[in-house]
């Protein structure tokens, strides 16, 4: 086999593969989302309709709004639980060993089915579940509290507890490289523990932050199970409306222009994340 | 001798300013041990790429043995490659690593084991067959890398900066043993190296490359006593230089004026009279004068600074009109019984016509 | 350099301590819950735990759709797995040596369903597979499955790649090799770490997936499938067990990729 030929294997499966599974897919839907719906179902045209009714509908902006919130929320709180995990893995963690194995431990998580770990927070915080057993028989409470549960707290607290190990990766993997004598040196030049902290280490994980709110982020605003099993009235997300357009809605239309609308501003809160891990690469560099 | 490889005006275009490789042409013949030689980004390791075949030429054309192969890739072409960081593979073993290019020559499983033995013999290393490369030491991989090419008894054998990983102990001792494996295999040698110690020491030919030009193409020796620029001249070992102007030209040689006085040079010169020169002399070749004592080029100087190093002392002087030369002198004896020249003494340089080189134009400083 | 630790810094790094050991309760007490009720003698969820009881295990084995769920998964994940193997390594081999035109929108669609949600991954090849006449099956899933993790095994079999030396696929063709051999006999060994890393990964995303599965699955259906649809009915036990189970095979998974990344260390 010559060189020539082995190039456009090599290079030749994936991109057929891009083309037709991907450009394709996203051609269509692109497509699609200019069609009209027409009782029963849809027919070709090329309208701004179906984004038109997304830019102006308040109920598409509201469960848009509520969409941005839960994800901005779950990516918060994943983060103030993250990093001071990740910091303490790479600055104050006292053996090599400990360190491997209370990192697999906080990663192995993500290998356990996604579902179970949403559905286990329904049976944890329902009226009959365990944290309302608990705080009855502590004698917090005297009845069993429906707060916990089917709204956007129970939501956020499922969402936040799949996606830490999102948050802990990419923060520990930027914590690792900041070279230690990095620390010596500001600590040499007469700059106190928190000063450090502030003014060089946390900068210099500003790429793994970013890499990791980006995930998470992203991450939160295309679920639709965890949102189902415990969100209750509120558990409409963008994504379950899509689902519905797509499903008993019968509005392909409209669910392609929505999805077309997601993948837009996920590109765009990628391509920000990346410009920022690039402003931070050539300042630290 | 027949010419075993042929390189006829081979450039490397990068872009329309860069350029790595620039109309080069050259022939090694069989059996030769060539070095190309020059500092980092003159060319030289990509022109021997170009002869592995891992680089293709934008111009020119190469010939291996009489064929053209400047389009043919490596693993058809019968040269082999010994690459600088070796490039074992650290999933077999040595004596894997080195059957391995004869598989592909079609050799069957015992054969190539045999002959995988035999070349280990050859490097010394006949104990290490089975272990893994990770296990060795840098110069036994070397070794390892040595035979591996080898044992395929290829047409030339291309080595990269192969000594330049080792630490100084090493090279002398390898620099030795791969010019006693050159001489028993029989096979021709290129060598790229930027050390000019190494290149005078193991080669019969040096090619002196600047800029992805050759400089010059001769015997270490043609180098060493014949440099063809300032830039050869200290590149190999080093060279004072004095600004001048051509005096007049004598029949054998010429006449230089230089404010440090008139040097005279026994040594072919085309210049014209009254054209800017300068003249060049390696610092042992200068001696310092006894008293009573006289020489061909006799150049008053002031001892500025004298510096020990093991070996001899290297003696900065300042001579006439300002400029400052080294002046290298081997002790014969230990430093208490040798004369040492004390600084600000008067002094007289001298220097014979045959050791002075003459350059047109001026050189920077 | 040896400091006497400050009372402040002491009183500092305990406190980080135990936030570090309550973080790891709220990861893992669920789990436990989980695996406690599995085992629970009462059908609610109540604490405390009445009695114990391997009922629910019993119920699990009988359950026929469910075990055909398993069947099915196996089938996709290991499928899938291979496919994005299969496709994933010469990607990554592409964006290694290569410069071609399109190569960064190349690179960003195959990362791209990594970040982008499922759900638009599985409803826009749903489209195309109808498009073009193919009804949803399990066969439309791995497809599915296969773009969603081409991303997985692209970065980290082109991770391994950046790091090993040019000089060794150069060596390899210098000895005689072609293309062919030299990925097979060289390349391939050297990235092994990461493409059973890569495939490992990718069989487990598989088997958990459900966004792309929801909408290029035909009548059969995939373990996480059947779950989800009977969680819309209502939280069952069995459903603990079922969860108890893969976490048991998760951890028997994690083990055997531990054990094998470390085997392989040539440096």
């Amino acid at each position: 086999m010559n060189r020539k030929l082995s190039a456009a294997l090599v290079l030749g499966i994936p991109l057929a593969w891009v083309v037709v599974f991907m450009l394709l897919p996203y051609g269509i839907i692109v497509t699609y989302s200019f069609w009209v719906k027409t009782y029963p179902t849809f027919k070709p045209a090329f309208q701004f309709g179906n984004y038109l009714t997304l830019a102006t509908d308040p109920q598409y902006l509201q469960v848009l709004g509520r969409t941005l919130k839960i994800s901005a929320l779950t990516s918060l709180f994943s983060l103030l639980l993250a990093y001071p995990f990740a910091w303490w893995l790479v600055f104050r963690c006292p053996s090599q060993a400990l360190r491997t194995w209370a990192y697999m431990a906080v990663i192995a998580p993500l290998w356990v089915s996604y579902l179970l770990r949403a559905y286990i927070w329904k049976t944890i915080l329902g009226t009959e579940g365990i944290l309302n057993s608990f705080l009855m028989s502590a004698g917090i409470t005297s009845e069993p509290s429906s707060l916990f549960l089917y709204n956007q707290f129970a939501m956020v607290v499922t969402l936040t507890y799949i996606f830490i190990p999102f948050m802990v990766m990419p923060i520990y993997t930027a914590l690792e490289r900041i070279p230690a004598n990095l620390s010596e040196a500001s600590a040499d030049l007469g700059m106190g523990p928190v000063q450090t902290f502030l003014r060089v280490t946390l900068p210099l994980s500003a790429p793994g932050i970013a890499a990791g709110f980006t995930l998470t982020f992203c991450l939160s605003f295309g679920d639709f199970i965890a949102p189902f099993l415990v969100g209750g009235p509120d558990g409409n997300l963008i994504a379950s409306v899509i689902q519905t357009q797509f499903g008993s809605a019968l509005n392909w239309p409209l669910g392609s222009a929505l999805s077309i609308v997601m993948l837009v501003i996920v590109l765009g809160i990628v391509s920000l994340s990346d410009r920022i891990e690039a402003k931070a690469q050539t300042g630290a560099a | 001798m027949a010419a075993i490889i042929e390189l006829q005006g081979i450039s490397k275009h990068y872009s329309k300013t860069i350029i790595g490789v620039d109309n080069v042409s050259l022939t090694v013949e069989d059996g030769e041990f060539v070095t190309l030689l020059g500092p980092s980004g003159c060319g030289k390791s990509t022109l021997l790429r170009m002869i592995g075949g891992f680089e293709q030429p934008t111009h020119g054309m190469i010939r291996l043995a009489g064929q053209d192969v400047t389009t043919v890739p490596p693993y058809k072409r019968d040269v082999n490659m010994v690459f600088q960081d070796y490039a074992l593979f650290p999933h077999m073993t040595v004596g894997d690593n080195i059957a391995y290019g004869l598989k592909s020559q079609g050799k069957s499983g015992a054969e190539a084991r045999r002959l995988a033995a035999q070349a280990l013999d050859l490097v010394g290393l006949s104990d290490k067959i089975d272990q893994k490369p990770q296990q060795l030491s840098g110069g036994q991989r070397q070794r390892v890398a040595l035979a591996r090419a080898i044992v395929r008894r290829p047409k030339v054998l291309l080595l990269d900066e192969p000594l330049s990983a080792l630490d100084a102990r090493l090279r002398d001792q390898m620099r030795i043993e791969m010019k006693h494996l050159h001489e028993k295999v029989g096979i021709t040698f290129i060598m790229v190296t930027h050390d000019q110690e190494e290149a005078l020491t193991m080669a019969d030919r040096v090619v002196v490359m600047e800029k992805g030009r050759v400089a010059q193409d001769g015997r270490p020796q043609d180098l060493y006593d014949h440099p063809a620029s300032p830039y050869v001249a200290n590149f190999i070992g080093t060279t004072n230089f004095l600004p001048g102007t051509l005096a007049a030209r004598l029949p054998g040689g010429a006449r230089v004026a230089t404010a440090a006085g008139m040097v005279t040079a026994e040594t072919e010169v085309t210049l014209p009279e009254g054209a800017e020169a300068t003249v060049g002399f390696r610092p042992e070749k200068l001696r310092l004068l006894a008293p009573g004592e006289t020489a061909a080029n006799e150049l008053p100087a002031r001892i500025v600074e004298v510096i020990y190093y093991g070996l001899g002392l290297r003696t900065t002087v300042e001579l006439k009109g300002g400029a400052q030369v080294h002046v290298d002198t081997l002790l014969g004896d230990s430093l208490a019984r040798s004369a040492v020249p004390t600084p600000g003494a008067e002094v007289r340089l001298g220097l014979e016509p045959h050791n002075v080189f003459v350059f047109g134009g001026r050189v920077a400083a | 350099m040896a400091m006497k630790p400050s009372s402040s810094r002491l009183a500092a790094d305990t406190a980080l301590t135990t936030f570090v050991c309550l973080l790891m309760a709220f990861l893992y007490v669920p789990i436990w819950v989980l695996i406690a009720f599995s085992f629970s003698s009462s059908r609610s969820l109540t604490w405390p735990i009445p009695g114990f009881t391997l009922d629910w295990y019993r119920k699990l084995f009988a359950n026929a759709d469910l075990l055909a769920a398993v069947g099915n998964s196996f089938y996709v994940a290991i499928c899938a797995s291979l496919l994005a193997l299969a496709v994933g390594i010469p990607a990554a081999m592409a964006l290694h040596r290569y410069d071609f035109w399109g190569k960064t929108l190349f690179r960003r669609l195959i990362l791209l369903p990594i970040t982008l949600p499922g759900i638009v991954t599985g409803i826009s090849m749903l489209n195309m597979f109808r498009l073009f006449g193919f009804s949803q099956s399990l066969e439309t899933v791995i497809f599915g499955h296969a773009t969603a993790l081409l991303g997985v095994v692209v970065t980290q079999v082109f991770a391994r790649l950046q790091r090993l030396p040019k000089s060794l696929e150069e060596a390899s063709y210098d000895l005689g090799a072609g293309p062919a051999r030299t990925f097979f006999r060289v390349t391939l060994p050297n990235i092994s770490s990461a493409v059973v890393g890569a495939g490992l990964l990718s069989f487990v995303l598989s088997f958990d997936e459900i966004p792309v599965t929801f909408f290029l699955t035909g009548r059969d259906n995939t373990l996480p499938m059947y779950i989800y649809s009977t969680l819309r009915r209502g939280v069952t036990p069995e459903i603990n067990a079922v969860g108890t189970l893969i976490v048991l095979a998760t951890l028997v998974l994690i083990i055997i990729s531990v054990v094998l990344s470390r085997d392989r260390t040539p440096r």
